[in-house]
């Protein structure tokens, strides 16, 4: 940290970097560690056909773990020719690879996001990467993680280390008490809406602040997985009590002795008192309110008492340009309420929120109510686990006979590449990360929104607040 | 991945700002398992309006595409910057990239160009004006010149990636160079960090 002034602390991020530099040389990109790789069917492939062309092996199997989630059928149908081919890929790379995969039908299958945390591999200090844009979810553990691409998942598998350039240290704080109706998903689509897709660019978020230590580690992991739709490498929150026991006790946890020594290193992991950030943002939690998104990118957003902005009044020509473009695209008029906007489906799942804190807030707000005629609902639990500790609770009920589908773990209807998809012109509330055009298939419309929001539309038939149901 | 030198060709004024990587290729085309074959899913969705820039034939042809700010943000899929390459893209010139597409397809062999959004909107001028006008992107020499555009300035990017582009480096290989480095890493982590079990 040579360019830092003489008595300057350091950010949780510099402290997680630094401690994973395997070579530095001037001019170059740090080459740093990696402690976890996950990989998944649909950006392996192309890495491990480079291995094989190659001759190499993968240098550290047992930091490696694979599942299959983002082309999988939820529904026990069988997966498509194309789909199956890359599922069959997975299976043997991991067989002639010595990679331990979690396949369909496996206890610990999931999405990749929700399976790691679940099986308590994440954990504070680590560097921790997948081919998949979501892997910032995993900073919530007060992990250095990121999203790469597949020539880089094949260097990971190669070497077990990444080349970087050192990003920009960001902090996100977020203080004060937030209002009982305002969800982690809520926190993160503020954030968005106040620094804009691409406001956390070239740097590491810390989101930090009362509001943030406030809440519960699949909230965190809610807040962090949608760094990337602010255009950030990754989003971490220092380590805490709360993350203490959210791990103690699971499966890939140290125990003992080794724990007593985990957490030594994991507290000392907080930023400094006296560390500097790059760049910073302030948000008062109190200003914060459950957001609907009107657009076709995560920072359109409104909360859900407002209207549909008018691209006229927008100062920026781009911005103006891109409301415009979404509204035309979105089928919606400036003006219009965001309460009578009217759904035909409603997407509860995705490695956002399917986490089981997620089921049991969207389950609450369904509990005794029907979903609204012509709605189309379902829930995806993330993992197998979250889906079968959800019904050993009774929610697979209660979505049952609301009204919902009840599904099996995986992607889904996040990202229009298994059988779930929007018809075209199919309007849809949900609780995934992305509103970009297509996303949930040709020519869907996305509307991205917390589970409980998500429930009460369901039964609404319009965004609604559980508070607005009667 | 092959040398990239130099590159000169006409351009494609595709004008939008945070264009996502589900735009430039979305999701119902990733389910190739080769690293080649996806150029029909580039902006495949936008490409059914036949007025979409891409649909323009005076445009055909075009080897560096010029897009608005933030270009490549959300999913990295590195199938955007192979369809990019794959539909004849050899750079894309923008105020701004998206950090992993930038790192994609440095790795693809597509130079992402980053130029002030002034020069970006005088070169769409100019492009737009004149299908014709002459892009030169000399990676060797890290320069960009648009004479049409006024346009004669130093490439953005690092010695380091223009010598990794030039030279077509693996760069797994480069890596394993400071293999002794990596095992002397290893040699000091940490035992109780977790480990996955051997295969299932």
């Amino acid at each position: 940290m040579s360019a830092l002034a003489v008595n300057t602390g350091t950010t949780l991020a510099a402290k997680v970097w630094e401690r994973h530099v395997a070579r530095r040389a001037e001019g170059e990109p740090d080459l740093l560690y990696v402690d976890l790789h996950l990989v998944h069917e649909v950006t392996s492939p192309q890495a491990f056909d480079g291995l094989r062309l190659a001759g190499r092996r993968v240098r550290r199997p047992e930091l490696t773990l694979a599942t299959m989630d983002h082309n999988t059928p939820t529904d026990g149908r069988e997966p498509d020719e194309l789909s199956r081919a890359q599922i069959e890929a997975l299976v043997r790379n991991c067989e002639d690879f010595g990679v331990r995969l979690y396949p369909l039908g496996s206890p610990d299958q999931g999405i990749v996001h929700v399976i790691s945390p679940q099986l308590g591999l994440t954990q504070p200090g680590m560097v921790i990467v997948c081919g998949d844009s979501h892997t910032s979810t995993h900073g919530a553990f007060g992990a250095l993680a990121f999203g790469i691409g597949s020539t880089e998942v094949e260097h990971v598998l190669a070497t077990q280390t990444i080349a970087q350039a050192r990003p920009a240290w960001m902090a996100v704080t977020v203080e004060g008490t937030l209002p009982a109706d305002v969800s982690a998903k809520d926190v993160i689509l503020g954030i968005i809406g106040r620094i804009g897709v691409s406001g956390g660019a070239g740097a590491v978020l810390e989101y930090r602040g009362s509001a943030i230590r406030s809440l519960s580690m699949e909230g965190r992991m809610t807040v962090c997985n949608m760094s990337i739709e602010a255009g950030a490498r990754a989003g971490m929150v220092a380590p805490d009590d709360v993350t203490f026991a959210y791990l103690e006790g699971r499966p890939h946890a140290p125990r003992g002795a080794a724990w007593e020594q985990a957490l030594d290193g994991w507290r000392a992991l907080a930023t400094d008192r006296d560390a500097a950030f790059d760049r910073e943002e302030r948000i008062d939690a109190r200003e914060l309110r459950p957001y609907v998104t009107w657009g076709t990118n995560p920072a359109q957003s409104a909360p859900i008492d407002g209207i549909v902005p008018d691209p006229d009044g927008l100062d920026e020509p781009a911005k103006r340009d891109a409301a415009r473009r979404a509204l035309a695209y979105q089928s919606l008029a400036p003006g219009t309420p965001i309460r009578d906007i009217a759904v035909d489906a409603v997407f509860i799942g995705s490695c956002t929120n399917a986490r089981i804190e997620d089921l049991r807030s969207a389950a609450a707000v369904v509990a005794g109510r029907r979903v609204r005629g012509g709605v189309r609902a379902m829930v995806v639990p993330g993992s197998a686990r979250v889906k079968e500790q959800a019904e050993r609770e009774g929610l697979d009920r209660v979505f049952r006979e609301a009204g919902f589908e009840w599904r099996a773990a995986g992607c889904s209807m996040c990202l229009g590449m298994n059988p779930d998809v929007l018809r075209p012109g199919e309007r849809c509330a949900s609780t995934s990360n992305r509103n970009f055009e297509g996303r949930q298939g040709p020519g869907g419309r996305t509307h991205l929104v917390s589970p409980a929001v998500a429930a009460a539309t369901a039964v609404s038939g319009t965004f609604a607040a559980p508070a607005d149901l009667r | 991945m092959d040398p990239v030198t130099h590159i000169a060709g006409r351009a494609l004024p595709l004008a939008r700002a945070d264009v996502d990587t589900d735009q430039i290729i979305p999701a119902s085309y990733l389910k190739r398992l080769g690293r080649t074959g996806y150029a029909d899913g580039l902006f495949a969705a936008w490409r059914h309006d036949g007025a979409f820039v891409m649909n323009d034939p005076r445009y055909a042809g075009a080897a560096v595409l010029i897009a608005g700010a933030n270009f490549g943000c959300g999913s990295s899929r590195e199938h955007a910057a192979w369809a990019l390459r794959d539909a004849g893209f050899r750079a894309v010139i923008a105020p701004s990239f998206a950090d992993i597409f930038r790192s994609n397809a440095l790795r693809s062999g597509v130079v992402p160009v980053r130029l002030a959004a002034a020069e970006v909107a005088g070169l769409l001028d100019a492009v737009r004006r004149e299908p014709a006008t002459e892009i030169e992107i000399d990676v060797e020499h890290g320069r960009v010149r648009v004479p049409a555009a006024g346009i004669d300035r130093a490439l953005d990017l690092d010695p380091f990636t223009r010598w990794r582009l030039a030279e077509g480096l693996d760069d797994i290989a480069l890596t394993l160079r400071n293999e002794a480095d990596i095992a002397a890493y290893e040699a000091r982590r940490d035992a109780w960090l977790p480990r996955v079990a051997g295969r299932a």
